[in-house]
């Protein structure tokens, strides 16, 4: 892959979203932007957990609590002051964010297996309070009118679809620029070895809360329209194992080195899972990603990107003799 | 205080096991010092609290006249003084080129008044390489490279952080006769450039030639420290090594 300077990747990305929203506006069912939106979603969640999971080597497996975060805030504030989608996705990411920071600074220490089953646990917890918080809905649930029209004029899920094209440009963008900066060198050698990382001066503490920080912000965000798409939500399905489970998949089936692993498998993953829900059954879609998973482990294990990598992969920039 | 490093009265245990009993150490700037001990006699450890991957329970570490006991280990790489690990730790996702990258990025940059641009970090990289001889595996990943290679990689990577003083933890062990000489020829170019340098080593040939003083270890505790030729002729460590 020839290397892009960030901004340019950025300006890229702006350009390739902007042809996609004109794009969409081809579609003559309101379904494209449902199936759509979903897929989009997935985008943002995977690379979000793709930031700590890949670049890191943290599995993070509480990626509902986060995602869930973002949209009970955006139900709190819909209910307090209905502000625009905007205000409601930027809260959502700073409260995730600030539940990523308190998250790593208790567990962090652990590794591996522990560190997930502690994220776990996490959703969890957040799960049991938001059922029990009535302001929300408690288990009952929240019911959100969705405003007819978006700020364009066009149906509302047609702001939504472009709103979350939008987050997932901007994560994509971020986690390119992660992965040829300074920090994506310091997250992969904790990654690759805390010890060593330790030793050549890398302060793994400040740059591991950086990247919880940075994904849980990102899931957060992407977790905030989501009150507004469903129009009714209870803790069941806003903190729906199912998101972590997919949210962990894609980015292995895609492959976890570099940001187009993630988006790559949520596009496939989530795609087959549109279509199988309504050629099929719904209830066939965690069947399907554990299939598939299945294969890749055996088949390639390091995802669809490790297919086409053969001998060492272009992270960063080549060098000339590598050119040559 | 003189000494660049100063250890009084360390202290450290694991559950009821006394891994280091009261070690006093004193190493001068430009000094080389070589650190023995049968398996398991406590040099890692000493090595381990006084680069910071693990905390001392008693007793105090100075580095260039600043405490470093309670500092985060990438704090005193920065300040200065750099380790190898006995089990060689590449970065196995990155080349050999990106392995001593990271302590240009984040250590020499993050010193006050020495942020190296780009191009001076690739030079600085490519200096390194070539004087531990692994220039021609720049691109390469550690998995491709042999035993010795990976050692002079760990090496290299400490050299990098352009430390004050360097501990090389078993840098040679396993390594060919003509191997040994080559790491040997390096820590004393490396030493003649200013560098302080503390060797742990069992291969008595090299620890002895490298040395301007012996510190031995025992259990946990220091029982000689002086002279090399002195220390090998005392009786506790002859007893320590070969038994009575």
């Amino acid at each position: 892959m020839p290397y892009v300077r960030t901004r340019y990747f950025c300006l890229i990305a702006a350009l390739v979203t902007i042809a996609l929203a004109f794009a969409s506006r081809l579609a003559t069912n309101d379904y494209f932007f449902f199936a759509g939106y979903v897929v989009l979603q997935y985008v943002v969640m995977s690379t979000a957990w793709n930031i700590l999971g890949g670049y890191t080597g943290y599995v993070n497996f509480g990626t509902a609590g986060f995602f869930a975060i973002g949209a009970y805030t955006a139900v709190v504030l819909h209910k307090l002051f209905a502000p625009p989608l905007v205000v409601d996705i930027a809260a959502g990411g700073v409260m995730a964010g600030l539940v990523g920071l308190g998250m790593g600074y208790l567990t962090l220490r652990l590794r591996g297996v522990f560190f997930a089953i502690a994220t776990l646990a996490l959703a969890i917890v957040l799960q049991t309070l938001v059922t029990n918080w009535d302001f929300v809905g408690g288990s009952r649930g929240v019911y959100i009118i969705r405003p007819e029209t978006g700020p364009f004029g066009h149906p509302y899920i047609q702001f939504l679809f472009l709103v979350m094209l939008v987050l997932s440009a901007i994560s994509i963008c971020i986690a390119r620029a992660i992965e040829h900066s300074k920090l994506g060198y310091g997250l992969a050698t904790i990654r690759d070895d805390e010890l060593a990382a330790e030793s050549a001066g890398v302060p793994t503490l400040k740059l591991k809360l950086i990247a919880t920080v940075l994904s849980g912000a990102l899931m957060g965000m992407a977790g905030a329209p989501l009150p507004y798409y469903v129009t009714y939500l209870d803790p069941t399905s806003g903190f729906n194992l199912g998101f972590a489970v997919n949210s962990i998949a894609m980015p292995l089936i895609g492959g976890t080195s570099s940001w187009l692993g993630p988006v790559i498998g949520a596009l496939l993953l989530a795609t087959i899972q549109q279509i199988a829900t309504v050629t099929i059954s719904s209830a066939l879609n965690l069947l399907i990603v554990g299939v598939i998973m299945v294969g890749f482990v055996v088949l390639a294990p390091n995802g669809i990107i490790g297919l086409f990598e053969r001998g060492g992969r272009a992270r960063r920039r080549p060098t000339e003799k590598e050119a040559a | 205080m003189s000494a660049l490093l100063q250890v009084d009265k360390l202290g450290k245990r694991f559950g009821g096991f006394v891994a280091l009993d009261g070690i006093d150490l004193a190493v001068s700037a430009g000094e080389r010092v070589g650190l023995i001990g049968p398996n398991g006699s406590g040099k890692s450890t000493l090595v381990n609290c006084i680069a910071g991957a693990l905390r001392n329970e008693t007793g105090t570490v100075h580095f260039d006249g600043r405490r470093l006991d309670r500092l985060p280990a990438h704090r005193r790489t920065r300040l200065g003084l750099a380790r190898s690990f006995q089990l060689p730790k590449p970065f196995h996702s990155m080349t050999v080129a990106e392995n001593l990258h990271v302590p240009a990025l984040y250590t020499v940059n993050a010193r006050h008044g020495a942020h190296l641009s780009n191009a001076q970090i690739d030079a600085r990289v490519e200096e390194v390489l070539t004087q531990v001889g692994l220039h021609e595996k720049a691109n390469r990943r550690p998995r491709d490279l042999t035993q010795i290679e990976m050692r002079k990689l760990e090496l290299a990577r400490a050299m990098t952080a352009d430390p004050k003083l360097l501990i090389a933890d078993e840098a040679m062990a396993g390594l060919s006769h003509s191997e040994v000489d080559d790491i040997l020829a390096l820590l004393l170019r490396l030493n003649a450039h200013g560098v302080t340098v503390i060797m742990i080593e069992h291969i008595m040939r090299a620890v002895t030639s490298f040395s301007q003083r012996l510190v031995v270890l025992v259990a946990g505790r220091k029982i000689a420290d002086g002279a090399p030729e002195e220390v090998v002729r005392n009786p506790e460590v002859v007893k320590a090594y070969i038994g009575e």
